[in-house]
């Protein structure tokens, strides 16, 4: 296969969890709440993905499963930030206590004691452009072994997109993250909205993390989400707060994900021998360069992170 | 009502709602538990007698609590200052390096051995926490996402390391076991002499405590919580980056240079985590080894801290608190086979209930307006 193809294609498939991840947090801060309890969102949902796949013996149920799961946590994060005004900074590391324990807990149950789930083997997600193009042409190397799940999360980028920016519900967001009380003057509900944008991106935080363990992987392991939910908080930064922003940077991470795998390939090392705990450092620091080169430009929604609370 | 009496009210007051948090907790991992099919009041019961049980059950704890405090500190004075340190766990892994390879590869004489090891330690941590203090203050990088990064590279770092044909132990990716003359364990030599063992062997109780790497890196923990405290509220430092942390903008306007505040305030959290670290590795582990996952010392600090509230004092028993869940939690599963994982349930809980401190007051405002909305209604008819 051609270098070019595989990087880009392996790009891609890293991107996706990230991507759909970052989508869920733009939702919920663009309403004005920081959603640092993606990570455990996701790591519910990668659970919850790969379990209900496993026992329906349907992807796309375990998927759906994932997304009710990260919604569910996200409800209690938007119940404890809206109407009791928590910290979100707080109530979100506590859902990353939460996510991960209810995810091990019932793995155990399930799965006879064990942290991670069996195998999806042919129960994985499907790849819907496989066999469409001719075998080994750049197109088939590119696209033909993309699961579902890519595709859903790069065509999710412009709805978002256009929900922000195009619609009555995304002025009325927008309109919360950056001042809830005039929202709030003109009639608009603003916990109602809130609780909307929170549980909608729990529920993408859900669909991220069974992008993990049905697409990416074909299994649930502890150790299958490890920083991705944080990652994806930084992919917002980088991304100002936009999708088309957060795209770019997930697709920057993805690729330097694929760059760590090539020059991991026996044939590169030997040539340019990078040793692979470097390797894997690659992502965290390209992040960190990108972050001290760009942040500077990023401004948040001036409101979020502040409960908002009504006078009475 | 004097201002003291005002703060002690305000501080009996955080305490009820602290203890409140924590029932709630275990209430709610009581009900997930009976929902699984097991007996939660059998499973408390074999969390408390595994954690007090035995003098040696007790010593874990401490041994437990040790790091945990000192990772707290470093979250609970980032709070104070006004920033975020989710960095602790990567600086609690440069501490635990740098401890490592000063205390296994360095030939010292004792007496300098440990200070060496612990200033090591304490340095190469609080150098990593202010590097993320750097990237705020120059680069304007948000510390918590800086921080999260950096625990990641701290966390390959390790494992680059510890797998040098030049630094791993043969066949394993350890490093080597630190010399003696580091150690902090209490006796380590004397404990399995023959004179020593006659003398256990008459004292059960001390003898069980012996069995466990007991260690004098709980002092060094507690008294440096007394010093953050001192440092906090007693010195002028401590006064400026409170001051830092509360307001920026008054900061600025009193002439408080805001930048090396936060670059200061980073390297002493970085330094406390970092401490962490090197204790854990002079006084148990002696070592460090590839890592497969996070260990958690630095993120469990978060929780502990939160459930002190940011109190320097309240760090040692929250703590200790915490060592207690880790330590006697996992016990539940031998015994009963329920999943372990029900104590990150509960601390999660618990860290929810901490992060609303208005929930009572809304509630009661709730059921306030509910009342006089049914009486209004009543009045309707």
């Amino acid at each position: 296969m051609d270098i070019f193809a595989f990087v880009l294609s392996t790009t891609f498939m890293y991107s996706a969890p990230l991507i759909f991840t970052a989508l869920g947090g733009v939702l919920s801060e663009k309403g004005g709440v920081v959603n640092i309890g993606l990570e455990g969102m996701m790591y519910f949902g990668a659970f919850m993905g790969a379990a209900i796949a496993y026992y329906s013996g349907n992807p796309w149920i375990g998927f759906l499963a994932a997304g009710i799961g990260g919604g569910l946590l996200a409800l209690l994060h938007a119940v404890a930030c809206v109407t009791f005004k928590a910290n979100n900074t707080i109530s979100g590391l506590a859902i990353n206590f939460i996510g991960p324990g209810f995810a091990l807990f019932l793995s155990r149950i399930m799965f006879d004691g064990a942290t991670y789930t069996l195998p999806l083997a042919d129960k994985k997600m499907g790849m819907p452009l496989k066999g469409f193009f001719m075998k080994d042409s750049f197109l088939d190397n590119l696209l033909g072994s993309q699961c579902h799940t890519t595709f859903i999360a790069f065509l999710l980028v412009p709805v978002v997109w256009f929900i922000l920016q195009k619609t009555r519900l995304g002025l009325r967001i927008r309109a919360i993250g950056e001042y809830p009380k005039a929202a709030d003057t003109l009639g608009i509900n603003v916990a109602k909205i809130q609780y909307f944008v929170v549980i909608a991106g729990g529920v993408l935080a859900g669909f991220g993390g069974a992008t993990l363990s049905i697409a990416v992987s074909s299994a649930f392991n502890p150790t299958i989400v490890t920083g991705q939910g944080f990652i994806a908080l930084s992919a917002i930064v980088f991304g100002k707060w936009k999708p088309q922003g957060a795209l770019v940077a997930c697709l920057i991470f993805g690729f330097s994900t694929a760059i760590g795998i090539v020059l991991g390939w026996s044939s590169v090392q030997a040539v340019f021998p990078v040793p692979s705990q470097i390797l894997a450092m690659l992502p965290f620091v390209i992040s960190l360069v990108i972050l001290v080169s760009f942040v500077g430009k990023s401004v948040a929604p001036s409101s979020v992170g502040i409960p908002y609370e009504k006078d009475n | 009502m004097n201002n003291r009496k005002l703060h002690k009210k305000e501080w009996v007051s955080a305490l009820k709602f602290t203890f409140f948090s924590i029932f709630i907790g275990l209430l709610v991992g009581a009900i997930v538990l009976a929902f699984s099919g097991y007996n939660p009041i059998q499973a408390y019961s074999i969390m408390l007698s595994g954690i007090f049980s035995k003098p040696s059950y007790i010593s874990y704890v401490v041994i437990y609590a040790t790091p945990l405090i000192l990772t707290g500190l470093s979250v609970a004075f980032s709070f104070k200052t006004g920033l975020f340190n989710i960095g602790a766990e990567g600086q609690f892994i440069i501490g635990s390096l740098a401890a490592a390879l000063i205390g296994g590869y360095l030939n010292l004489p004792a007496y300098i051995h440990v200070p060496v090891c612990i200033l090591g330690a304490i340095l190469a941590g609080g150098l990593w926490g202010a590097f993320s203090g750097f990237l705020k203050a120059k680069f304007n990088v948000n510390e918590v996402i800086s921080t999260i990064m950096l625990n990641w590279i701290a966390f390959h770092l390790n494992n680059f390391v510890v797998t040098r044909p030049s630094i791993k132990r043969e066949g394993m990716n350890v490093t080597q076991f630190i010399a003696d003359t580091a150690r902090i364990e209490i006796l380590p030599k004397w404990k399995n002499c023959e004179a020593a063992l006659a003398f256990r062997e008459a004292h059960p109780i001390i003898n069980d405590l012996l069995r466990t790497p007991l260690n004098a890196g709980i002092i060094i923990a507690i008294v440096t919580a007394f010093l953050i405290k001192y440092l906090l509220d007693r010195t002028s430092l401590g006064y400026s980056l409170r001051v830092v942390g509360d307001n920026v903008n008054s900061a600025e306007y009193n002439g408080i240079n805001v930048k090396k505040n936060i670059i200061i305030s980073m390297l002493i959290c970085g330094m406390l985590a970092g401490a962490a670290g090197g204790l854990q590795v002079l006084g148990r582990t002696r070592n460090v080894a590839e890592l497969a996952a996070m260990e958690s010392y630095g993120f469990n600090g978060i929780s502990v801290a939160l459930i002190a509230r940011n109190s320097p004092i309240g760090c040692i028993f929250s703590g200790l608190f915490f060592a207690m869940l880790t330590y006697g939690g996992p016990k539940i599963q031998s015994a009963l086979g329920a999943p372990r994982e029900i104590i990150n349930i509960v601390i999660g809980t618990i860290i929810l209930f901490v992060a609303v401190p208005k929930l009572l007051s809304i509630l009661k405002s709730k059921f306030k307006r509910t009342i006089i909305n049914t009486k209004i209604s009543k009045g309707d008819e």
